[in-house]
């Protein structure tokens, strides 16, 4: 078996005999005797490292890894730089506590720092947290930052990511809140149906942009409907498409939340992943979770503190804000970095790759028969129709190529910087030979 | 130290992507701001977070006795399974067929975590632990409305409990009650019997209790609960202490949340990210959020529980933490499970018998994997506060303990060392502790003063919290 304790049995009966019991077991005198597991805990032996090495190998390899993959649906495969890695694997960087003891944690405080100030650069907003668990949750979090007493029914669209919806409804079960889907109408936000839906009670409404079938929202006429009802306009955004899209500042947010994976997080099965929340000036400290702030120490040397901890459980118990503990800190590290490394010009160039290829796509797809289902502008990401999903994924699947997600008018397809025009027009052919 | 935003140059940057092999695109509106991120070379790039690095005290940094957060060695065997390609190149929206490995990761680690803490049934999908708190909870509270017992709406919690159980409760709806701790850091029975009744939904604890004691009454307390209709919650944040030697699931608990950052050797990555695996009995199966992993023939699939509150998340779960947790329990096996808890036990009984020399112990009996001291009396003889000490440990190399927490007791310093440390290691902290206590009654104002040796010395929390700055404006701020 493995184990990572370092002490002999010498050690051990050295100790045993300074604490005065002659067995460990002595020490469980507390614990009920007929409770005890003894030997019948049901688990294997355990293993050296290289059997577990092989054990857990085999299992991520009968996983397939598509060497072309056109799907994205909120989970988004980017260009990773090599310096991302050989940063985030520092293990003081990976062991470490949450920054509770300032004087030692300048690193990871000043880490977090720097990601809010990225956060708000690419949102426009004023005031970003150090993260929180993923996307779905920071759009779900957004609800108790607008509903008072009055204001007490949430809206979302219905054109925003299902697990987000779900995700949002979820934690609506738990604190009464009603949450309103607002219908969709050719692959955008009814805004007609919206204007006539929100009401007094109106405490929010969330709106994903580029939704979820890729589309691009009208955000700024959206936010002005949102305002006139005297409600929170809370947006979602992909952080890539920041790089290239008008600001949810620029649009009238009042919080932007958006799932931080594209900025350089693997994709990795659904997670870990990274949720954002920012905020203006007026809400910001409404916000969840983790803040760093900049301060001073008694020698006037700038430092960083988690601060305005005031809102949070570890002080305020039942009357906090939000029950968060943890945020994603090595995952707002990760994306710090990555932000780093990119630049405005890689970040820029990532996004209008993404956007060109993505329409380059579209149109060769066009040519063989598979129709836009929506009009309009679209981003990185669109729906075509397909009178054979199955056939099509699966020729695409024996050369290697993931294919667009089916949903319920056809394919969702998925183009970022990582896939090359050569593959493009492989998939493209080859979807060809099967419609 | 300089922030990245105030290095390099304009104009300085990495070369990482091909130029455009298709017609570019511009959309009708595009953004007017600057992004305004940093523009830095490779080399400035490495440099700064470099120098990053070395102003934070990891795990492999020293002695990390932080208590309720078990900072245990965290294995690299862990780190490079969880790098696999098989799993880090896997999209969450493949074909089931194309994701057997990670569906078995999954459903191993359930089954093993299931026989570890005595549940029936586990979800991945809660992030953390005070998720999975909320997560446990809202399975309670579907569990009482599917029901129709819609006149449960409190949750009973110990003073004692860590500050996330009641904002947890909060979250989930329900009004929280709180009850004394008796003299001896347990839950007071009689307190608890006169808090039960008919709008009792759950009773949330953690055993062992965040003083470090195993409550000697807990199947009398989960009793007085399900008496009385409620469910009883663990918090797992102290499994460490008994995994593999006594159950949660036999000491009457229906609901748990593990922290497989804690107690499963994952890092805690600065704050994060972590995973709050919910486990639960039978009855509270068809609550589960949804998707859960079944078995099915030699394979596995995905299925939706059938009164399933929702998902609390995106996708699955923290996946590639799991992985490295299912790594940890593979290596330790049925062995070495309850032998990690056993020697937690006794390197902080063993500590704790050091210390008791000259520091008070808030409840002066056999602990489990944790102690809390008071440093009340040394407050009042010498101003010198458990901040103080622990601002002293500081220039000692040696992480502090957990401060002023649990909140029942003044002054408190909680001490885990877990079992990962040496008795040497645990002989120089002790030797540290002493010789500050010592320093206390000579030279106080030392400690005042401490820490000298660190990055920075003690920060101006008031003043960050009164004019916030959150964010680099720009050189002219």
């Amino acid at each position: 078996m493995g184990s990572y304790i370092p002490n002999t049995d010498a050690q051990r009966r050295e100790m045993l005999h300074a604490v005065g019991v002659d067995t460990i077991d002595a020490l469980f005198e507390s614990v009920p005797r007929d409770m005890l597991v003894g030997d019948g805990l049901k688990l294997p032996a355990g293993l050296s490292e290289l059997e577990v090495r092989r054990a857990v190998t085999a299992m991520a390899e009968k996983n397939r890894i598509y060497p072309t993959v056109l799907r994205g649906a909120g989970a988004y495969r980017h260009f990773i730089p090599a310096v991302v890695k050989s940063v985030v694997n520092r293990e003081e960087l990976v062991t470490a506590y949450t920054p509770y003891q300032a004087e030692i944690s300048q690193g990871i405080l000043q880490s977090i720092f720097e990601f809010q100030t990225m956060i708000c650069s690419l949102t426009g907003m004023d005031v970003a947290n150090a993260s929180v668990y993923d996307g779905g949750t920071a759009a779900a979090e957004s609800i108790a930052m607008c509903k008072d007493r009055k204001r007490t029914r949430a809206y979302v669209s219905a054109c925003a990511h299902p697990h987000v919806i779900e995700t949002m409804r979820t934690y609506c079960f738990g604190s009464g809140t009603e949450l309103i889907v607002v219908p969709e109408k050719d692959g955008r936000t009814d805004t007609d149906a919206l204007k006539d839906m929100l009401g007094a009670d109106a405490a929010c409404f969330y709106l994903q942009q580029p939704n979820y079938y890729g589309n691009v929202e009208d955000a700024a006429a959206i936010g002005e409907i949102v305002h006139a009802a005297g409600a929170k306009y809370v947006m979602g955004v992909n952080p890539i498409a920041c790089a290239i899209m008008e600001t949810p500042a620029a649009c009238g947010a009042d919080i932007a939340v958006g799932e931080g994976q594209p900025l350089g997080l693997d994709i990795a099965f659904g997670g870990p992943y990274l949720g954002f929340m920012a905020a203006t000036k007026t809400m910001f400290r409404k916000l969840p979770g983790r803040i760093v702030g900049q301060t001073h120490d008694v020698e006037g040397n700038v430092g960083y503190v988690l601060t305005l901890t005031a809102r949070e459980q570890h002080i305020r118990r039942e009357k906090a804000s939000s029950n968060i503990c943890s945020n994603q800190a090595l995952c707002a590290l990760t994306a710090g970095v990555y932000l780093t490394a990119m630049g405005d010009e890689g970040l820029r160039q990532a996004a209008r790759l993404s956007l060109s290829k993505a329409h380059y796509l579209a149109a060769e797809l066009e040519k063989i028969g598979l129709k836009r289902v929506h009009s309009g502008e679209f981003f990185h990401e669109f729906v075509t129709t397909c009178g054979n999903t199955d056939a099509v994924l699966e020729a695409l699947d024996k050369a290697g190529i993931l294919g667009g997600l089916p949903v319920k008018d056809g394919i969702l397809w998925c183009v970022t910087e990582m896939v090359s025009r050569e593959e493009l027009d492989k998939a493209a052919a080859i979807i060809k030979e099967v419609c | 130290m300089k922030l990245i935003f105030e290095k390099g140059a304009p104009g300085q940057h990495l070369d990482l992507l091909p130029s455009c092999d298709v017609p570019e695109v511009s959309l009708t509106h595009e953004r007017q701001p600057e992004l305004g991120l940093p523009h830095v070379s490779e080399t400035e790039l490495t440099r700064h977070y470099t120098a990053l690095a070395k102003r934070v005290h990891g795990v492999n940094d020293g002695f990390y006795p932080l208590g309720s957060c078990t900072m245990k060695y965290n294995p690299k065997i862990n780190e490079d399974m969880a790098a696999l390609p098989g799993f880090t190149q896997i999209h969450p929206l493949q074909p089931e067929s194309t994701v057997q490995g990670c569906m078995e990761v999954y459903a191993t680690a359930e089954a093993l975590l299931g026989e570890i803490t005595g549940m029936d049934a586990m979800t991945f999908q809660p992030a953390a632990g005070a998720h999975g708190e909320f997560t446990g909870l809202f399975l309670i509270k579907a569990y009482h409305q599917h029901r129709g017992d819609s006149e449960r709406t409190k949750i009973i919690v110990p003073d004692s409990a860590h500050g996330t159980n009641p904002a947890s409760a909060v979250m989930a709806g329900y009004t929280v009650v709180n009850i004394p701790s008796g003299p001896d850091g347990c839950v007071d029975v009689e307190a608890l019997r006169s808090a039960v009744g008919p709008d009792t939904a759950g009773l949330m604890l953690t055993n062992p209790n965040t003083v470090g004691i195993f409550d000697k009454n807990i199947l009398e307390i989960t009793r007085i609960v399900h008496d009385a209709g409620g469910l009883c919650y663990y918090d797992g944040a102290n499994l460490n202490a008994v995994m593999g030697v006594v159950r949660p699931g036999d000491m009457g608990f229906d609901v748990i949340h593990l922290n497989l950052h804690k107690t499963f050797s994952t890092p805690h990555g600065g704050g994060g990210p972590g995973s709050g695996a919910v486990g639960c009995k039978e009855i509270l199966r068809p609550f589960l959020p949804g998707p859960v992993v079944v078995r099915e023939g030699d394979g596995f699939r995905f299925a939706q529980p059938e009164h399933s509150i929702g998902r609390v998340k995106d996708f699955y779960g923290n996946f590639t933490v799991v992985v490295k947790a299912l790594t940890y329990i593979l290596t330790l096996g049925k062995e070495g499970i309850p032998d990690a808890a056993k020697n937690a036990v006794l390197n902080a009984n063993y500590m704790m018998k050091r210390l008791k020399e000259k520091y008070h112990m808030a409840y002066d009996v056999t602990c489990m994997h944790e102690f809390v001291m008071s440093l009340e009396d040394l407050l009042h003889e010498t101003g010198v506060s458990a901040m103080d000490i622990a601002k002293g440990l500081l220039d000692n190399g040696i992480h502090p303990p957990t401060m002023y927490f649990p909140l029942i007791v003044h002054e408190a310093l909680m001490i885990e060392p877990t079992e990962t440390e040496s008795k040497e290691t645990l002989d120089e902290a002790c030797d540290v502790f002493l010789k500050l206590w010592d320093l206390a009654h000579s030279d106080p104002q030392a400690l005042h003063d401490a820490p000298k040796t660190t990055p920075v010395r003690r920060l101006d929390e008031v003043g960050a919290a009164r004019n916030p700055v959150l964010r680099y404006q720009g050189e002219n701020q």
